[in-house]
């Protein structure tokens, strides 16, 4: 059956988010959607030899963008970063008991936000790398 | 349940405040009256035949409706009850005006106009026109909702039929000129469509003096059950079905009639009618000091006109936050049902054309917040509610990046 609401850990996840805020200084930033489309997400990482070892949020937008987003920092912590890129939309979608069939599409960023932060991160190492 | 009884203080019947739960969303749905369900219960047992049925129990159930249909007459005091047909509700009614006036007056021209803020089955079936030949002429509103009276003047000639201008909007609480807006109507033009769902019951409508040659009604919007609407049509003016069948309605809305949502939303007509000016003032007062404090949120904005507005309606938007959130929090966190124009909450996932049209950048009609009152509302409510408001909004702000 379609899902037509919110699942209760989509609720939870809205009222309690996990791991909002900022990090000073991340290792990576990750940032996407657009204000103009409703949602708005960004996530900080704080990495130690490839583990995510720390990680926040921000995000402007609806109930499952805000659910999403504190969900992957919960999948991502203390994970490796390579580990963390294979998160996917609909594994973020899956660990929250689904997500209205509408959501899935618009809303659904969060992993989006992650990989970017990643790639940041990954991009950052090179850099540091190459000046040595 | 003591507090279901009729004759019980009407703020107390609803069944919402017995659950603690704070019901602002009365332009979405609202619950039968007891009264009408009491109504109805007792009149139907013994006309539950077929109105057209030539028996006693037939002419028995024709009785009831016309009844009904009196009493929908009434309330907007039009001519006589022969100019009110039942529908399924707003939606049809819309569909009926609409389609059947411009089809049926084509000869005359093929032009229809609407404010750029009607209810999307008055803007859709404007559309469907356009498939038959028509040119759709969409008259912009102002900041505040009101319909720009040069434009329509601009717009308008004599090959329009028909015109359609809401009487007061669900979304931002505006009442258009209505009366004024029918002069040019009928100076330019042919007919004037207004979809009154909105403002029925809630302010005095007058289909006579306000020079209304068609007239959407809704039962559920007025207490009533839902599943009937009403149209009225002005006499002499013409317009062909859109349902084809046994010809009930004077055969503009085939099929057997709602008998039930019928009885229903003629009783919910009556006391609109009969408490219209006392509950008005009520609730005018407990919307007059919402507004007041939740423009002390920071960055807050009433939308719609700031005194051309309907009693029960107060609409909000924030900025940096999103309109679902608002509704999420305000409803898990408080209990209070709220409705916003987000692009997140609608079918479509596009922002409130209402909000679009009054200027609104996308961005800010995310943030929007819809506040209708009703019966079961009190005045002792609003430090509940505008406590949440305010803890609503600086949560989801604590969240935002923006």
């Amino acid at each position: 059956m379609a899902q037509i609401g919110y699942s209760e850990k989509v609720l939870d996840h809205f009222t309690n988010p996990r791991n909002v805020g900022i990090i000073e200084a991340p290792d990576g930033y990750g940032k996407v959607g657009n204000p103009v489309c409703g949602d708005l997400m960004e996530i900080f990482i704080k990495v130690k030899d490839d583990i995510i070892t720390d990680i926040k949020f921000r995000t402007f937008g609806c109930g499952s963008a805000i659910a999403t987003s504190s969900m992957v920092t919960e999948m991502a912590k203390g994970i490796h970063v390579d580990e963390a890129l294979k998160i996917t939309r609909n594994d973020v979608a899956d660990e929250l008991e689904g997500l209205p069939p509408k959501k899935m599409h618009c809303s659904n960023l969060a992993s989006d936000a992650l990989h970017e932060a990643i790639k940041d991160y990954k991009g950052k190492t090179e850099d540091q790398g190459k000046n040595k | 349940m003591n507090d279901l009884a009729p004759d019980a203080g009407a703020a107390m019947w609803f069944w919402g405040q017995s659950m603690g739960k704070i019901y602002l969303d009365h332009a979405s749905s609202m619950p039968v009256d007891p009264r009408v369900l009491d109504f109805v219960t007792s009149n139907l047992k013994s006309g539950f035949g077929n109105p057209s049925s030539l028996h006693s129990m037939g002419l028995e159930a024709k009785r009831v409706i016309e009844d009904a249909r009196e009493k929908v007459a009434r309330l907007i005091n039009a001519e006589n009850e022969d100019c009110i047909i039942f529908t399924s509700g707003a939606t049809e009614s819309n569909n009926l005006a609409i389609k059947g006036t411009a089809l049926r007056n084509m000869g005359k021209g093929k032009k229809v106009a609407a404010s750029a803020i009607e209810h999307i089955s008055v803007l859709n079936s404007m559309k469907e026109l356009l498939k038959s030949g028509f040119e759709l002429g969409i008259i912009p509103v102002d900041s505040t909702g009101v319909v720009d009276i040069e434009i329509l003047n601009d717009v308008l000639t004599e090959d329009t039929p028909l015109t359609s201008i809401m009487y007061a909007n669900n979304e931002i609480g505006t009442i258009e000129p209505i009366r004024e807006l029918s002069g040019i109507v009928h100076e330019k033009g042919l007919y004037l469509h207004v979809d009154a769902t909105a403002a029925a019951g809630r302010i005095p409508i007058d289909v006579q003096k306000d020079g209304i040659d068609l007239l959407t009604l809704s039962s559920n919007d007025m207490y009533g059950p839902q599943g009937a609407g009403a149209l009225y049509i002005k006499p002499g003016v013409k317009l062909q079905p859109i349902l084809l069948g046994g010809g009930q309605e004077r055969g503009l809305r085939s099929g057997t009639e709602n008998l039930f949502a019928i009885l229903g939303m003629g009783e919910a007509a009556k006391i609109m009618k009969s408490e219209m000016k006392q509950e008005s003032e009520r609730l005018k007062e407990i919307r007059d000091k919402l507004i007041e404090e939740i423009l002390k949120v920071e960055e807050a904005y009433l939308t719609g006109h700031p005194s051309q507005r309907l009693p029960h309606h107060a609409s909000f938007r924030f900025s940096r936050i999103e309109g679902e959130s608002i509704l999420l929090n305000m409803d898990m966190k408080y209990n209070i049902q709220v409705s916003t124009g987000s692009a997140c909450s609608s079918k479509t996932l596009e922002p409130s054309h209402v909000l679009l049209a009054i200027g609104l950048k996308h961005e800010e009609a995310h943030g929007s917040m819809v506040l209708t009152l009703g019966r079961s509302n009190n005045i002792g409510e609003i430090p509940l509610v505008t406590r949440a408001v305010k803890e609503t909004v600086e949560r989801l702000r604590g969240i935002s990046p923006l």
